[in-house]
């Protein structure tokens, strides 16, 4: 049963795969170079006043950081332009739902797809980081796996958002009122303990922040036991997102 | 596999609501095995909704619906690795190209390589599309799209093909050239359901037709019973200035209809020679004396033409 549901799930994960293949050169640009272009710009540029951050470089702390970023931003672009091309533009999604795949197929497929756009992301600046020495030892291959739970934590969120859109504009509030403060609160740029601290609990329970705190020891070499906590929170988040995006688009899509 | 004429779908009371609104009220029909179905309507007759709650797409307000076996829309996904769709609006995957587009849709049926390579090549043959397997969706013209659209619903060989509006938008050429293909389809024993709105594409093509209006069944059977049951074999169509003063200047035969809609004066008969020469002595008249058509039957059981229905 779960082994038939795995390979409906991989057509739609491998009919994605394949689209990006073929427009990887523009789909890197967004989701590699960008983050690398800020982590060298505001690494080198803001490092020389900021100094030493949590006892790192600034350049080692910020890593961790745009790194944990890049991984949500690739997931989220995803779950939301992308995804809602296929939905409402080109009609994709109907196309899956008149052969014999469920919507909860096509979404799984589609979160798949958006954790290992994370992961190809966070992947590839962790490769640039450990050429730069900024990423110490194997415990940093141990970033992927965790890139790719970031990435179906955010796809699904993001494709919950998508339910409700009408247009391309809708996604301005997710992003304005979302993201970005979620970016600025997660620990990213600065440690979330410099909050004032009735924010620093909030920042607490943002997904981000979970991201962000896992990734910085691994970079630094550290394997501990917070990465499972953190991942939980990220699952938690994940699983009743994807449940809430199959029930909104069902309702949506074969009412 | 079915047996010659055993039913493929059964559909039993069916009823279908959207915000209060009823658009489909309360169908009974079955398709059986081999037949050629159109269901002919007026846009937003509910043919549409009809055929999204036949291949599970959408679930029925009420009633019974069955298509080949399998409980709609409970069994819906295992039904659809059986049966092919052809969308009204081609959503043919524009990043590949016509082969690529085979080859995914394939994989959502869950086809290995293997089997593909051997049924795409015969696919694009039906489809004329062999020289354009490796042309990107955007080369190709909206007759060749659509071929293609209809050879990817045949990629997990169908034991019924759903059509929705399939020649809607095309010109009358191309129009022929699709109807050709699915005339090849049904000759090799493929059961077919299409909705149109194009009397004539459903007078051509169709050995049954489902007449449909405002979610109901007006009339169900072969063009010709239709025609035969629900209407006198001939037509003039009048219209013109003096179409008005032309036939308060006749007396009516016993036998004979006559309808107005719009502009235009319908009269129906066995035999009208005498009223279309009755016609030869009057200036500012049009007609045309025809055969009866669906047309002319949409408008008796309706009082409605069926296009500005």
């Amino acid at each position: 049963m779960m082994l038939e549901a795995a390979k409906r799930w991989k057509s739609v994960w491998r009919r994605n795969t394949w689209v990006w293949r073929k427009g990887a050169r523009t789909a890197l640009l967004g989701g590699f170079v960008e983050p690398l272009f800020n982590l060298l710009v505001l690494g080198f540029g803001l490092g020389g006043y900021v100094g030493r951050v949590s006892g790192l470089p600034y350049l080692d702390f910020l890593a961790g950081g745009i790194l944990a970023t890049s991984a949500m931003n690739a997931a989220t672009f995803e779950g939301l332009y992308l995804a809602y091309t296929r939905m409402a533009v080109l009609k994709t999604w109907d196309g899956m739902l008149a052969a014999p795949l469920s919507l909860a197929d096509v979404v799984m497929g589609e979160v798949l797809w958006m954790g290992t756009k994370s992961l190809i992301s966070a992947g590839l600046i962790l490769a640039v980081l450990a050429g730069f020495g900024l990423a110490a030892g194997w415990a940093a291959l141990a970033v992927l796996p965790l890139a790719f739970l970031a990435g179906v934590c955010f796809g699904s969120i993001a494709l919950v958002v998508t339910s409700f859109a009408r247009s391309y504009d809708f996604f301005v509030y997710y992003i304005t009122l979302g993201i970005t403060p979620m970016v600025l609160l997660s620990g990213v740029f600065f440690p979330s303990d410099s909050l004032p601290s009735a924010v620093r609990g909030g920042s607490q329970c943002l997904p981000l922040f979970h991201v962000v705190e896992s990734i910085r020891p691994l970079l630094a070499g550290d394997l501990g036991l917070g990465l499972l906590r953190h991942a939980l929170v990220l699952l938690a988040f994940a699983v009743p997102a994807i449940f809430l995006a199959i029930w909104r688009l069902q309702r949506r899509l074969t009412q | 596999m079915n047996s010659p004429g055993s039913p493929v779908v059964i559909a039993r009371h069916l009823t279908k609501s959207f915000a209060g609104k009823r658009v489909v009220d309360g169908l009974c029909f079955d398709i059986r095995q081999g037949e050629f179905v159109g269901i002919l309507g007026p846009n937003g007759a509910g043919k549409t909704t009809t055929l999204r709650m036949l291949v599970g797409n959408t679930p029925p307000g009420s009633g019974e619906l069955s298509v080949l076996g399998f409980a709609i829309p409970a069994e819906g996904r295992a039904m659809r690795a059986r049966i092919g769709v052809v969308p009204q609006q081609d959503n043919l995957d524009i990043d590949f190209t016509v082969m690529e587009n085979l080859r995914i849709y394939g994989g959502y049926f869950g086809l290995s390589e293997k089997t593909l390579k051997t049924r795409i090549p015969r696919l694009l043959e039906l489809a004329a599309l062999t020289d354009r397997a490796h042309a990107r969706i955007a080369q190709l013209s909206g007759g060749m799209k659509r071929r293609l659209s209809i050879a990817r619903a045949l990629i997990n060989r169908p034991e019924l093909l759903v059509l929705d509006e399939p020649t809607t938008g095309l010109d009358p050429q191309v129009r022929h050239n699709i109807w050709n293909m699915l005339r090849q389809l049904q000759n090799e024993g493929l059961t077919i359901v299409l909705t149109t709105h194009y009397m004539e594409e459903a007078e051509r093509l169709c050995g049954r037709i489902i007449l449909m209006d405002r979610g109901r069944i007006l009339a169900d059977s072969s063009p010709q019973a239709l025609i035969g049951e629900h209407i006198e074999p001939h037509v003039l169509e009048v219209h013109g200035a003096n179409a008005e003063s032309w036939c308060r200047s006749l007396a009516l035969a016993g036998g004979q209809r006559c309808e107005r809609v719009g502009e235009s004066i319908f009269h129906y008969g066995d035999d009208l020679e005498t009223l279309v020469r009755s016609l030869d002595v009057w200036d500012g008249v049009h007609y045309v004396y025809r055969r009866a058509n669906l047309e002319d039957v949409f408008l008796k059981l309706t009082g409605r033409d069926l296009y500005d229905a």
